[in-house]
Order: C-alpha cells, then sequence, then structure tokens
C-alpha cells in the first residue's frame, strides 16, 4: 500500500517535472526572438554578421543615425497610427455598448433577428470585401484619408456580441426603471449610468481594439499612398525595402522601436489582457 | 383618471441604428460592389463605368481553371493553416490539460499565461520582418545559433528553400496564436461545472480519461468558437507571409490575400480579378464555416429533444388510452 503510494507521488513528480521543462522552452521561446532584437538593435552590422550575442553593445546611437538618416519617420507613423486607432477605438465601444444596450434592454421586433445578424456577420472577412471598399472610396475621393479606416469602427459585430454577454449578466433592469422614475431620458441613462457601469468590459475591448487596429497593415496599406500618411505598421514595411539592405543593426533598431510601446502597454496591463481574452473567448 | 403608457421598444431600433448604418454603408455595400465587380471588366487606374461581362462568370472560370497561381494561393493557405492549427489545437489542449489539472497544481502559471501569449500582441508586420531577418544569410542570429549548437556547418541559406519557408510560416502563425487558444480553453475549462470533476474523479477516473470524456465534450461550443475564428484568421492570413517573403520562393507562401493583394494594388489594377478572387474566398469561408457548425452540432442536445418529444407523444398517447 505504502509502496503504491510512494510510487504515484514519483511519478507525479516526473510528470510535473516534465511539465516545467516544457513551460519554460516555450517560455525562452516566446522572449528569444525579441531578445535578439533589442540586443542586436544595440550592435554594429559587423558585430551583428560575426554571431550571436545576448549582451547588449554600445552603438545603439549609431544605429539610430543611420534609421534616422533614411525615409524611417518612426514619430510620423506613431502619431498617426495613435489618431486611427484611438478614433477608432472610442468609436468602437462607444457605440458597441450602445447597440448592445438596445439589444438587451429593448423588447422590440427584430431583436432576435438582430442578434442573428451580429452573428453571421461576425464570420464575414473584411478583406473579402476590400476591392468595393477601395472602388467606393475612391470615388469619395476618401483614399489618403483616415476617415475611411476609422469610421468603420462604429459597426463591430464581435464587440456588440461580447458587450451584449456582458450586460446579460450584470444589468439589473431596475436601474433603468429607477432612473425612469426620476425623470432621466434614455439616451441620458445610457451615457450616465449604463455606460459608467460597464467600463470594466469598455477597457477590455478598447485594448484589443486599439491593439487590432494598431496592427493593421491591409487596409491602411490600400488606402494611403501619401508618405506622412503611413502608418506604424507600413512604416515597418519600409525596413524590408533595399534602403536598409545591409543595416542590420539599424533594421533591428526600428523594429524595436516599432514594438516597444505595445511591450510597455503589455506588461503594464498584461492581468486584464489575459481576463479579456478568456472573457471573449467564453460564448455560450 | 387617464394613465399615459410610454412605449419604450422603439429605443431599440435607435440605439442599434449607427451599427446598422455604418455596416451597411462601410461592409454590406462594399461586398455587393465587390460582388458586381467580379462580373465585369474593371480594369485600370482610372476604372472605366461599370461593364457586365457578355459571359457573367468569366473572371471567375479564368481563376479557377487558368490562374495557376491563384490555384497556388488556394493551397498555400491551405496547407499554412492546417500546419500551424493542428500543433497549435494540441499544443493548447495539452497545456490546458496541464495548468487545470488539480492534482498537478502547476505553478508561476500566471507568469506562462503573459510569456505564452506576449507574441501575439506584436504587430504582426515587426514580427515577419524580424524573422526574415533572423534568418538572413549567410550570417544571421539563426544561422549563427546553428553553427555554436554544431547543428551545421557551413551557413544556410534557409530562405531559398520552398519547405523551409513554408515551415517558418506556420510556425511563425503557430507561434504567435497558441497562447491566445490557450488562454481561451483555461476559460472554457474553468467554466464546466466542478461537480462533474468531482464525480469523475470519485469514480476513480485518471487524468486522461478525465480529459477525453468530462474536459473534451464540455468544450465543445469553446473549439467551435477557436475553430471558426482561426479558420477565418486562417483563410485571410496576409501580414506575415506579405512581410517575411513577398510570397516567395517562387509563390511557395503566395496566400490568397496576398494574390488578390497583388492583382489589385500592386500595379496591374486588375480589379474584376481580384474581385472574382474574393468573392470565390468569401464562398470558401461560408461554405466551410457552415461545415463546422453543422460537424460540431451539439448531437446529444438533439437527441434529447427528439427523445422528448417521443415520450411526450406516448404520454399523450397513454393518456388518450386511459380515457
Amino acid at each position: 500500500m505504502e509502496k503504491t503510494q510512494k510510487r504515484g507521488t514519483a511519478g507525479l513528480k516526473f510528470t510535473k517535472a516534465i511539465i516545467y521543462v516544457v513551460c519554460i522552452f516555450l517560455a525562452i521561446l516566446s522572449i528569444f526572438p525579441f531578445w535578439i532584437m533589442f540586443v542586436n538593435a544595440t550592435r554594429s552590422t559587423a558585430e551583428i554578421q560575426s554571431g550571436l550575442s545576448l549582451l547588449p553593445s554600445t552603438h545603439l546611437i549609431s544605429n539610430l543615425q543611420v534609421l534616422l538618416g533614411k525615409s524611417f519617420d518612426p514619430i510620423q507613423g506613431f502619431l498617426n497610427s495613435f489618431i486611427i486607432s484611438s478614433s477608432a477605438t472610442i468609436l468602437t465601444v462607444y457605440f458597441s455598448s450602445l447597440a448592445a444596450y438596445g439589444l438587451v434592454t429593448y423588447n422590440w421586433k427584430l431583436r432576435n433577428a438582430f442578434f442573428t445578424f451580429i452573428l453571421c456577420v461576425m464570420m464575414i472577412p473584411a478583406q473579402a470585401s476590400a476591392i468595393g471598399f477601395y472602388q467606393f472610396m475612391y470615388k469619395l475621393q476618401w483614399t489618403n484619408n483616415f476617415l475611411p479606416l476609422i469610421l468603420p469602427a462604429i459597426a463591430a459585430p464581435a464587440v456588440v456580441f461580447f458587450m451584449r454577454q456582458y450586460l446579460l449578466a450584470t444589468l439589473s433592469l431596475e436601474i433603468v426603471e429607477a432612473a425612469r422614475v426620476d425623470g432621466s431620458g434614455e439616451y441620458k441613462t445610457f451615457n450616465r449610468i449604463i455606460l459608467p457601469l460597464m467600463i470594466p468590459a469598455v477597457a477590455t475591448q478598447a485594448i484589443f481594439a486599439f491593439v487590432a487596429n494598431w496592427n493593421n497593415l491591409f487596409m491602411p496599406l490600400i488606402l494611403l499612398t501619401k508618405k506622412e500618411m503611413y502608418t506604424m505598421p507600413i512604416m515597418v514595411s519600409l525596413l524590408r525595402g533595399d534602403i536598409y539592405k545591409l543595416e542590420f543593426g539599424s533594421i533591428y533598431l526600428g523594429l524595436a522601436l516599432t514594438a516597444l510601446p505595445l511591450f510597455i502597454v503589455y506588461f503594464l496591463l498584461s492581468r486584464y489582457i489575459i481576463a479579456g481574452v478568456a472573457l471573449g473567448g467564453v460564448k455560450e | 383618471m387617464r394613465r399615459k403608457v410610454v412605449n419604450y421598444s422603439k429605443y431599440g431600433y435607435f440605439f442599434t441604428f449607427p451599427f446598422v448604418v455604418a455596416f451597411v454603408i462601410f461592409s454590406l455595400y462594399p461586398i455587393l460592389y465587390t460582388a458586381v465587380i467580379g462580373f465585369t471588366d474593371m480594369k485600370g487606374l482610372v476604372p472605366k463605368p461599370i461593364h457586365i461581362l457578355d459571359n457573367p462568370f468569366q473572371n471567375f472560370k479564368d481563376l479557377i481553371f487558368n490562374n495557376p497561381s491563384f490555384r497556388k494561393s488556394l493551397f498555400n493557405t491551405g496547407l499554412l493553416w492546417i500546419v500551424n492549427f493542428i500543433p497549435q489545437i494540441v499544443l493548447a489542449l495539452l497545456l490546458t490539460a496541464w495548468f487545470t489539472n488539480q492534482r498537478l497544481k502547476i505553478k508561476g502559471q500566471g507568469a506562462f499565461k503573459v510569456l505564452f501569449y506576449m507574441p501575439n500582441i506584436i504587430t504582426a508586420s515587426t514580427i515577419a520582418i524580424l524573422f526574415s531577418t533572423m534568418f538572413a544569410y549567410p550570417m544571421g542570429p539563426i544561422n549563427s545559433l546553428f553553427q555554436s549548437l554544431g547543428l551545421s556547418d557551413a551557413p544556410i541559406y534557409f530562405l531559398q528553400d520552398k519547405t523551409t519557408v513554408r515551415g517558418i510560416v506556420s510556425f511563425i502563425q503557430f507561434w504567435m496564436w497558441y497562447g491566445n487558444t490557450l488562454i481561451i480553453l483555461i476559460a472554457g475549462v474553468m467554466g464546466i461545472n466542478p461537480a462533474l470533476f468531482e464525480s469523475a474523479s470519485i469514480d476513480g477516473a485518471n487524468g486522461i480519461q478525465t480529459f477525453f470524456r468530462i474536459t473534451l465534450p464540455s468544450l465543445r461550443t469553446i473549439l467551435l468558437f477557436t475553430l471558426i475564428t482561426s479558420m477565418v484568421g486562417g483563410l485571410t492570413m496576409f501580414d506575415i507571409p506579405q512581410l517575411f517573403l513577398l510570397g516567395g520562393p517562387d509563390d511557395s507562401t503566395l496566400t490568397t490575400t496576398m494574390f488578390i493583394y497583388g492583382q489589385a494594388f500592386k500595379g496591374s489594377y486588375l480589379y474584376n480579378r481580384a474581385a472574382a478572387a474574393s468573392m470565390i474566398l468569401f464562398a470558401i469561408a461560408a461554405f466551410l464555416s457552415a461545415i463546422l457548425f453543422y460537424v460540431m452540432r451539439d448531437r446529444d442536445a438533439a437527441k434529447l429533444k427528439k427523445a422528448e418529444k417521443e415520450n411526450r407523444k406516448s404520454a399523450r398517447a397513454a393518456v388518450e388510452r386511459e380515457v
């Protein structure tokens, strides 16, 4: 009896050891490419060519000079990406919350039809309509304009879905009734009472909307042709071109600069981001 | 006394109105427009007025039967998705089983999750160029690593071999997304009624039995969600292969979205062909989603409903007989 128990705990220990080894390996795999990126951003091209190093060197400033000496303008890219991403994020969370509130609170005829419609729309890939979208914007003369990258954010079916689930679980209609008795109009009730109650859901969805817009390459690549309107991902794609062909140090530095703000935001908010992914996935 | 009854239901329409307007203008109209362009001869930098072809399906026919590059792009898209999704879901399930096993009590789960999810947050374009730089020839970080580990004597030209390049693209996709899948699956397991696990352990089920008999069946909805989002994402794969090697070498990593982009926006201005390709892509996405829904539908629930119906019927019959 004692023997089998001992064998059991030994087996458990062995399994656990394997699990930790696998997890640590995967963790290193997650960090390794970024570590190389940050280290190589501080090394000269000659150093990079001579072999791998895990410790930074001293060529950060000279890499930066080479990087900025050419057409790479990270500050402009940052600014453009920031304008687009933050405007789109605000529109997405506000109008999705509004639509979700409309779905949950009011008993209207097309309520169920609208919900089914949202479920179907969620599966349409945005790229499938890109040609028509481009032609449409071309006719409106909205190419090289941020509006076509911002305004479509009003209709974000996945976010409406998420907000609906959140409201179903948290909103009690008595609050709405009480507000009505106190003479608050429906819009005022939403803006002053419901939206503040939805802050946790709004925050997670805002993070995701921001990252998704920030990382979007396809639409900006199609719509923006003027250099001063380039977003961050398009700026990054310039690093691939011939101008930096043999300047490895500055390529790594350029990549590091584009990733750095996301790293900072991620490590500050990682707890909420991970909770958000988890919440978004539970779709019963 | 007359009471004024206020009907609030109209606000349901008001509150969802902005969504519907934005959807119609920026999604529905462009999709219908794309579909129409697919039947026309629209080409060139400044497109002419819409002119439907004599044989409306000519563009589709040309693409499917006479365009090896398009066929290759479909094949690549499917291949790259399958090769990255299978290991992704297997690893995510394995890690989920480990992390949620109460007997194992793995420490540092929070830190592991943060690190595994990290690649997902960084811009895909940055990651694509980072990897293409790391595999540089003759001296790049990976070549140095291979030589210092004694895996190779001479520098390897990784980015010239079709299989290697496809492998790397799939690996990047796998590496970026398994953390996301893992977190969703863990959340799904947390949502399962703990009493199920308790009764299983009382009945003497071991970890593997519990996983296959209880965890997996209860995760069906979550798995369906993961499959569909991953499939739509896989069908529209663009950033990584585009910036990793621009689809090369020899179109081995050319995906369908890259094909569409190339036809319409990289100097050829073949809007009609690109639109037809988009519609084929859209049809494939819809078809595959429908199949997934059908295959993953809740069979037990359907059976239960049927049995219930029959029960009720026989009960009614019995009542009638008694009367």
